[in-house]
């Protein structure tokens, strides 16, 4: 067979330098964002800017370099967080950001591994890597961002959308229960569970800031708006509006029974920190009951 | 033990053992894995050895978990393997697909049972050669090595390793029940003696560092995690700075440099061995646990005067077309006998172009074919 191609366009070096030139260093925190990627693609009143300001927050405040700090994610909305950051960012397939993550972080102890992805990636396509990854307690700071909805694909019904919501998939109102999240890790044995809004943002900042220097596999889910897929359709609202909700319907509670803290549509929504406990991680008992047989003394 | 954790010597192991050993012979320091027979002895044997090299083994959740985590160390900077059968091969797929996209180099190993389903989950087969070179969406080249021995498996998981580390690809090792589970002498060289190739690092500086630019030879060097580079690595189309950048113009130049990287050295990866070739009229092609037939019989008629040979198929991705469409010139047929339904046999009768018959030999797994089923094949036309 004779072969025909099209021809190949070049990589853009001087429009890329341009970009990255002309759009980048101007804001404070643009250290923190890979030069020539933003404007990101969320939709005006996602809640996603603002877990991504949050966590670059939380870096600056415990000073951890760019350098040690990698994240991953899977596929969704959420999941091009990885892609605005500058560090080593992974992003992997829908639902495996927690086995790609476990890989990585097995074989680079040294580096702070964060996982960001969207409930529906952490909780149906990858409920199993989930509750596997804590309960073999990899070191590992998952961040899942829960909009009630799957974004990406323009608002389908996810395995966290409360009793009668409605989203394309549930055109009648969702029939089906949903996970309690915080139980869920909980239960799976996370060393460290939390749960804020977007509208906690401070709050939001000093828990992640307080999983850096946790040893072990911690969970935070942020609730966060997604106006398109889900504030709308349930007639919460704008962004905006899904803000003022969570203001309003909020109850702090640390230390609260991660067993009650279900949320229902438009239901108050408990946040704080429910758990926190110590337990020997994946590595540490790797190390301590497996390598050190064969490793060598020094002499 | 060396050193290096090689178990230099001749051991009398079989081809799971015997690729366990080969891959840390290779620098594999870590290994996900999920149980399947008849690839089980792999992890076992990872699990038991990989410690002892302070490298680390965990079995995974499942085999697509599995998959995942071999990216993952392999990113880590670590050289990664997983072992598997049909079922988590099919897992597997979109992930494999992943590290073709975002040139994470790796191994898998696929030791062949009878499929369709759970279909025989201890008997041989040879079935996924197509599902290794199409089971991924979307349009990739990939490199398959097929051991027909203990020994093989040893020195073909090396060889694996070199080339995912050279071509920056997962690459996959096709065995079969029957190889992985025979035990035979293998012979482990002194560590100084194996060939370990490493990815090639950026010589430049972060800066201005464009992590999927490849010079001349089409693939770029790796920034791992850590390393100060910042790599976005992502399996959305991507351009040379690693961003998303989902448009025809980058998929067309991405796409085909993943192609044409593997394409443009095809000469430098096969590996056929020819085995009473010369002057051949009817021509066996053979790959795996068939091939140690095939020899027989070829041996078989050769004794008896007839002008037969055998081309044992060491590389099946990607396919030895030069070689195949040669040796179509001036033979006869080609006989291919294969557990499974025509699948390399298809491939040998596009190269060979209508110059030469192909006669299949199909077989559906369970059982291996006897020099005579090959035998007779070649007398119809060697009378
Ligand atoms: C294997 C596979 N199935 C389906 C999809 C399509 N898909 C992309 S994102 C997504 C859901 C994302 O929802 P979620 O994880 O809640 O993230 P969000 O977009 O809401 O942030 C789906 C189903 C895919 N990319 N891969
Ligand atoms: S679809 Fe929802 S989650 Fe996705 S960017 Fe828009 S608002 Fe955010």
């Amino acid at each position: 067979m004779k072969i025909r191609y099209q021809p190949i366009v070049p990589f853009d070096q001087e429009g890329f330098n341009r970009l990255k030139d002309e759009q980048h260093g101007l804001h404070p925190d643009d250290q923190y964002l890979k030069p020539g990627r933003i404007p990101h693609i969320w939709c005006p009143g996602c809640g996603l800017g603002v877990v991504l300001n949050t966590y670059i927050n939380a870096l600056k405040m415990t000073g951890i370099p760019i350098d040690r700090s990698v994240v991953v994610s899977g596929i969704g909305c959420t999941g091009r967080v990885a892609g605005y950051l500058n560090m080593d960012t992974y992003h992997t397939t829908h639902g495996r950001a927690i086995p790609f993550a476990t890989g990585l972080s097995l074989t680079r102890p040294d580096l702070s591994v964060t996982v960001f992805s969207g409930d529906g990636d952490l909780f149906a396509i990858g409920g199993n890597h989930f509750i596997h990854a804590a309960r073999r307690n990899v070191n590992l700071k998952v961040i899942c961002v829960n909009n009630f909805n799957y974004g990406m694909t323009g608002g389908q019904v996810a395995p966290t959308t409360p009793v009668s919501a409605r989203t394309t998939t549930t055109p009648y109102g969702n029939s089906e229960a949903s996970f309690n999240l915080p139980y869920l890790a909980h239960a799976s044995g996370a060393v460290y569970v939390a749960r804020w809004t977007t509208f906690h943002a401070r709050q939001l900042v000093n828990a992640i800031a307080e999983t850096f220097s946790i040893d072990g596999f911690t969970f935070i889910e942020v609730i966060a708006p997604c106006p398109v897929g889900y504030g709308r359709p349930n007639k919460i609202g704008s962004g905006l509006d899904e803000m003022i909700y969570y203001k309003e319907n909020s109850i702090v509670q640390n230390g609260a029974d991660p067993r009650n803290v279900d949320i229902a549509l438009k239901g108050k929504i408990v946040v704080g920190k429910f758990s926190e406990e110590k337990r020997p991680t994946f590595l540490g008992e790797y190390e301590e009951k497996i390598l050190k047989k064969f490793r060598r003394t020094e002499t | 033990m060396s050193d290096s954790g090689i178990l230099t010597g001749e051991y009398f192991i079989n081809g799971d053992e015997a690729c366990a050993e080969g891959a840390i012979a290779a620098g594999c320091r870590f290994f996900a894995g999920y149980p399947i027979t008849p690839a089980t002895e792999i992890a076992e044997r990872m699990a038991r050895r990989l410690p002892q090299v302070q490298g680390i083994c965990i079995q995974m959740e499942d085999e697509i978990a599995s998959m995942a985590a071999i990216l993952g160390a392999s990113w880590g900077g670590t050289k990664s393997m997983t072992a598997t059968s049909g079922p988590g091969f099919s897992l597997m797929m979109e992930n494999i697909g992943l590290g073709m996209m975002t040139e994470t180099p790796c191994v898998i190993v696929n030791i062949m049972r009878g499929g369709p389903s759970t279909g025989l989950p201890t008997l041989v087969g040879q079935a996924d050669v197509m599902q290794a070179r199409w089971g991924s969406h979307g349009d990739y080249e990939v490199i398959a090595l097929s051991p027909s021995s203990p020994q093989e498996m040893f020195n073909l998981t090396i060889e694996a390793f070199n080339l995912s580390e050279i071509y920056r690809l997962p690459v996959l090792i096709l065995g079969d029940e029957l190889v992985g589970h025979m035990s035979e002498k293998v012979i482990i060289p002194p560590s100084d003696q194996i060939h370990q190739v490493s990815r090639v690092r950026p010589s430049q500086s972060p800066d201005g560092y464009l992590p999927f630019m490849a010079g001349d030879n089409l693939v770029p060097p790796m920034a791992c995690a850590g390393e100060g580079y910042h790599v976005h690595v992502t399996g959305l189309t991507h351009d040379e700075q690693g961003y998303p950048q989902t448009t025809a113009q980058v998929h067309e130049r991405l796409v085909r440099r993943l192609a044409d990287k593997i394409r443009h050295n095809t000469s430098k990866i096969i590996q056929v061995e020819e085995f009473e070739t010369a002057n051949s009229e009817v021509m066996v092609v053979a790959y795996g646990c068939t091939s140690r037939t095939a020899r027989e019989a070829v041996q078989i008629l050769r004794s008896e005067g007839k002008k037969v040979g055998l081309l044992r198929l060491i590389t099946l991705w990607p396919f030895p077309e030069e070689r195949i469409r040669q040796v179509a010139q001036g033979i006869k047929a080609f006989i291919v006998p294969e557990i499974n339904y025509g699948q390399i046999a298809y491939e040998v009768e596009r190269c060979s172009q209508g110059r030469a018959e192909t006669v299949l030999l199909p077989l559906m797994g369970g059982a291996i074919h006897t020099p005579e089923n090959i035998m007779e094949a070649v007398k119809e036309y060697l009378p």
